[in-house]
């Protein structure tokens, strides 16, 4: 086996007790909240005696490590309880959910790289009017909040011009284009400040890399400054880059709450903010849990990646 | 993770003259923050109506001179409402980012200079914590403690105390491995007084950047938890509570969702400037994000 | 008498945040074809930059005036475009840092590669077989098991030639070495020099050798040009120079040579400081720190003056003093 592919194999492994510790953190965070689920459930008419008896039901009265291991080993089944108030698996749950939270996150993480990452290679290869309007984008991007520029959006399109509608959602495969035209106002609203942060990441990285005394040599060499800018010098500041870029991913996954919610969009993360506002633990549970082992294979790909770009990781020296 | 020559202990004074006062971005946005911190704290002098008054007769009345910003659903004006407005949000997000350096730094200090088991102690959890979405996070705690402003303080500085750990730590590591530290060591000084008189000074510049850059966006993420009902709680108002207020009149009166959504702009953008400014003198290397 | 380069009257300054820094000043020389030509100062004194100057590669806050022509070619002022197709090709440099100079994430023998089919029309195999070719002319062991390695499983040595190699990949008429040895122990230095003078003796490469290192001049260089603080003091044959010194701080810098004669704790230095660039005087900018200086020294620069192939530009020259008016009399050195 390859050193590179024992690496990799090495990483896996080692994100598996990652995950273990993140599931018993989520399990202990969901557990200690104060405000009884079973309470909420079923209503200030509930007596005690019927509280007590739906608990002992569900197993809530027994010991957390019992209950812990009965969710744990319940996981590697793939069966993540039951959402206790309409009884549906929780498993089934999030595969409804999770691909619209995919869908929206790679819609707008690609928008974003496609606009940042040329704007930012050409603001740093090419100083001049380039760089004065990225200025302003990138200030822009970052100052304004992503849900105000969505609701802005939704005030233009949807309200004004009528040409896109201010919320809702169409699944892919039902229909294609009333899918795109409903994500579009919200893939907008998020690309923009991502576009503006990679766009920085861009500019920055390059431009100290064509500061360099080997880009120097490389002119010194008359090779052309195109195949400098694109050959040399943006292999060289890819790995930020591309880990900004991971970054971005994981936290779109798990964070773009507040969009789902403005455009209705029935994703993840919206599951998980009404199901903690009905103490539907279990949901929370497996919702937060799916989210954060995404988010850190995510970073773990991430991190394979700019180590492949870069040879001089593969010595196993230090990164 | 590379890390640099960190800072050289840059003295107060020069941090002014050089670093903000120097670059024009640290001016403007030192220049606007001041006015900002100003307007947040004296909001009842500068108001010019009473931010709760009832006027049935401006139900969604357009801008003019007497009320610049126009007016809301129930006739207030908006502008007086902006301005306590942003003193509630102004107050979670320096609050909460105070918090977490206050908190984070000595954190990430001890780390960074121990090393060993005590740093692998410290930020395991830290990474942990790390590895969940922000916002989840926040949402996640204020659904165990219950909403209100103070609450989501707390969560924003959760969320950013391991931030502003690792950036020090990362730099606690530069400096400690400079000789000026070996030498203390060999002198045989106390663990304590190196840390506090040869390692903070050094390590804490870009915590400084970082912190103030992070205040400008517990803005944003106080806006996005009072938006969904999570932070500021009726009858107290934030920006957050202002858009979502905003957005139920959108298209009759979109100066309520058009202002707020400018103040929260305008204050991230004076925070980063001025983050910039203090970036050339605290932190030439770029150890922060 | 081919002169492949000429220079003449070369200024080189830098616009800053607080005035104009001069870092060369009134440069005139020439090079012949075939020969080996030593430039030489202190760190700081613009050999470096007038290095850059004639390759184009000065950032755009620079200001280069004067002339420079290369094989009857005037380079400054020629579009970059066409610049660029010399630079590579005709005119080569190599810097002096070796670890620094080549890309971290490119395979050295593409590196190589890529130089020839930047300015040559052959395809890549071609250019692949050139390459190897070249590497195994510099030295390289095994030049096809090297060929795809990447620049840090190169030790320092290694590296410089395969910069070498780059830098000779299309047979320029003209090589700018940088302290090409500067970063490189001693063993390895002695190779380099070796590599370099083979390559004058086989090709006909002229060679512009930028030294602090009096050593590596006296090793291998055919002619010298001292400069100071960005002016060009002395310039005459090798054997000449250390023969006899004729410039002050020509004399004064062969005299803080350290030797076995001298008593243990007693190294000669030259007192007193390099004048600020922003600020210089106007004349010569070694009259802060000359023992022999007089008044007109510091007022009036000196003008270049030949005395049988041996350039000085010090009024203690009879000839300068002869000279004394504006002729703008150029040195040259017989080849």
């Amino acid at each position: 086996m390859s050193p590179r592919a024992r690496y990799v194999l090495r990483r896996l492994l080692l994100a598996i007790p990652v995950i273990i510790a993140m599931s018993i953190f989520v399990f202990l965070m969901i557990h200690l909240v104060p405000g009884d689920p079973v309470q909420t459930m079923l209503g200030f008419r509930a007596t005690p005696e019927n509280v007590s008896t739906v608990r002992a039901q569900l197993g809530l009265d027994r010991p957390l490590l019992a209950q812990y291991l009965t969710w744990a080993g319940g996981l590697l089944h793939g069966n993540f309880g039951q959402d206790f108030i309409s009884h549906t698996p929780v498993s089934t749950l999030l595969a409804q959910r999770l691909p619209v939270t995919i869908e929206l996150t790679l819609l707008s993480m690609t928008l974003a790289v496609l606009v940042g990452v040329p704007l930012g290679v050409r603001a740093a290869a090419r100083p001049g009017a380039v760089r004065q309007a990225t200025e302003g984008f990138v200030v822009a991007g970052i100052a304004i909040t992503d849900f105000w520029l969505g609701i802005m959006l939704v005030l233009l399109f949807a309200g004004i011009w009528q040409v896109l509608p201010p919320s809702g959602y169409v699944p892919l495969l039902k229909d294609p284009v009333e899918n795109l035209r409903y994500l579009t106002l919200p893939v907008l609203a998020l690309a923009f400040g991502e576009a503006a942060y990679i766009l920085r990441t861009t500019r920055g990285a390059m431009e100290e890399v064509l500061g360099t005394q080997y880009i120097l040599f490389l002119r010194a060499k008359g090779i052309a400054e195109r195949r400098i800018v694109y050959r040399h010098a943006l292999r060289n500041a890819a790995p930020p880059i591309v880990t900004v870029i991971g970054i971005q991913f994981g936290v779109l996954l798990g964070g773009a709450i507040v969009i789902e919610s403005l455009f209705a969009l029935p994703g993840v993360g919206r599951l998980i903010v009404t199901s903690i506002q009905q103490r539907n633990y279990v949901v929370v549970q497996g919702g937060v849990l799916v989210v954060a082992v995404l988010f850190i294979l995510v970073t773990l790909v991430t991190d394979l990646i700019v180590r492949w770009l870069d040879p001089r990781t593969e010595e196993g020296a230090a990164t | 993770m590379s890390v640099a020559v960190t800072t050289s202990g840059a003295a107060p004074r020069t941090v002014w003259r050089r670093g903000i006062l120097a670059s024009r971005k640290g001016r403007w946005g030192f220049g606007i923050l001041t006015g900002l911190a100003l307007v947040a704290i004296f909001a009842p002098l500068l108001a010019p109506h009473d931010p709760n008054a009832i006027d049935a007769t401006r139900i969604l009345a357009p801008p003019d001179l007497a009320h610049p910003f126009g007016s809301d659903a129930l006739g207030r004006d908006v502008l007086s409402r902006v301005i306590f407005a942003y003193r509630v949000s102004l107050g979670v997000a320096v609050g909460s980012t105070l918090l977490a350096f206050l908190v984070g730094v000595p954190l990430g200090l001890y780390a960074g200079y121990h090393g060993g088991w005590v740093d692998t102690a410290i930020m395991r959890p830290i990474d942990m914590v790390l590895a969940l979405p922000a916002m989840l996070l926040a949402v996640a705690l204020i659904a165990i403690i219950g909403p209100g402003s103070n609450i989501s303080a707390l969560a924003i500085a959760v969320i950013y105390m391991p931030i502003l750990a690792r950036v020090v730590r990362s730099s606690t590591l530069v400096v400690v491995s400079q000789t000026y530290v070996e030498a203390a060591r060999a002198r045989g000084t106390r663990s304590r007084t190196i840390i506090t008189r040869h390692v903070l000074p050094n390590a804490i510049g870009p915590a400084i950047v970082q912190a103030t850059i992070l205040m400008g966006f517990a803005l944003q993420i106080e806006a996005a938890l009072s938006f969904l009902g999570l932070g500021a709680q009726p009858p107290t108002s934030s920006l957050g509570v202002m858009l979502a207020d905003g957005r139920d009149v959108l298209t009759q009166a979109p100066w309520v969702e058009v202002f707020p959504g400018l103040a929260i702009a305008i204050t991230v953008l004076a925070f980063n400037f001025f983050g910039d400014g203090l970036r050339s003198r605290l932190d030439p290397t770029g150890v922060t994000e | 008498m081919s002169d492949l380069l000429r220079l003449e009257h070369v200024d080189v300054g830098f616009a800053a945040e607080d005035g104009r820094v001069s870092a060369v000043s009134d440069v005139s020389l020439s090079v012949s074809e075939g020969e080996i030509f030593g430039l030489v100062g202190e760190s700081g004194c613009g050999k470096t930059t007038l290095a850059m100057a004639l390759m184009g590669l000065l950032p755009a806050t620079a200001h280069v005036a004067g002339s420079v022509r290369f094989q009857g070619v005037e380079l400054l002022g020629l579009p970059p475009e066409e610049l660029r197709r010399l630079r590579g090709d005709r005119i080569s440099m190599i810097f002096q840092d070796p670890m620094t100079s080549l890309d971290p994430t490119f395979p050295v023998g593409e590196q190589v590669a890529e130089t020839i089919t930047a300015h040559r029309d052959v395809d890549k195999a071609r250019a692949r077989e050139r390459a190897l070719e070249l590497l195994g002319d510099v030295g390289i062991p095994e030049p096809d098991r090297r060929f795809g390695d990447a620049p840090h499983r190169l030790s320092g040595g290694m590296r410089q030639r395969v910069v070498i190699a780059t830098a000779l990949a299309n047979e320029p008429a003209l090589v700018l070495a940088d302290e090409p040895t500067t970063a490189l122990d001693v063993t390895i230095q002695a190779q380099v020099l070796d590599l370099l003078r083979e390559l004058r003796t086989r090709l006909q490469t002229t060679i512009v050798l930028i030294t602090h290192d009096l050593g590596v001049v006296a090793q291998i260089c055919d002619r010298v040009g001292v400069m100071y603080a960005g002016q060009l003091v002395e310039v005459a044959r090798v054997s000449e120079i250390f023969r006899s010194p004729r410039h002050p701080y020509t004399q004064a810098l062969l005299a803080a040579l350290p030797t076995q004669h001298q008593a243990p704790g007693s190294l000669r230095v030259i007192p007193g400081r390099v004048p600020n660039l922003a600020d210089p005087p106007p004349g010569c900018r070694f009259s802060t720190r000359c023992p022999y200086v007089m008044d007109v020294c510091a007022n009036v620069p000196p003008l270049a003056h030949e005395t049988d192939e041996h350039l000085i530009a010090c009024w203690l020259s009879e000839a300068t003093k002869q000279a004394g008016q504006p002729d703008h009399a150029a040195a040259g050195g017989a080849a």
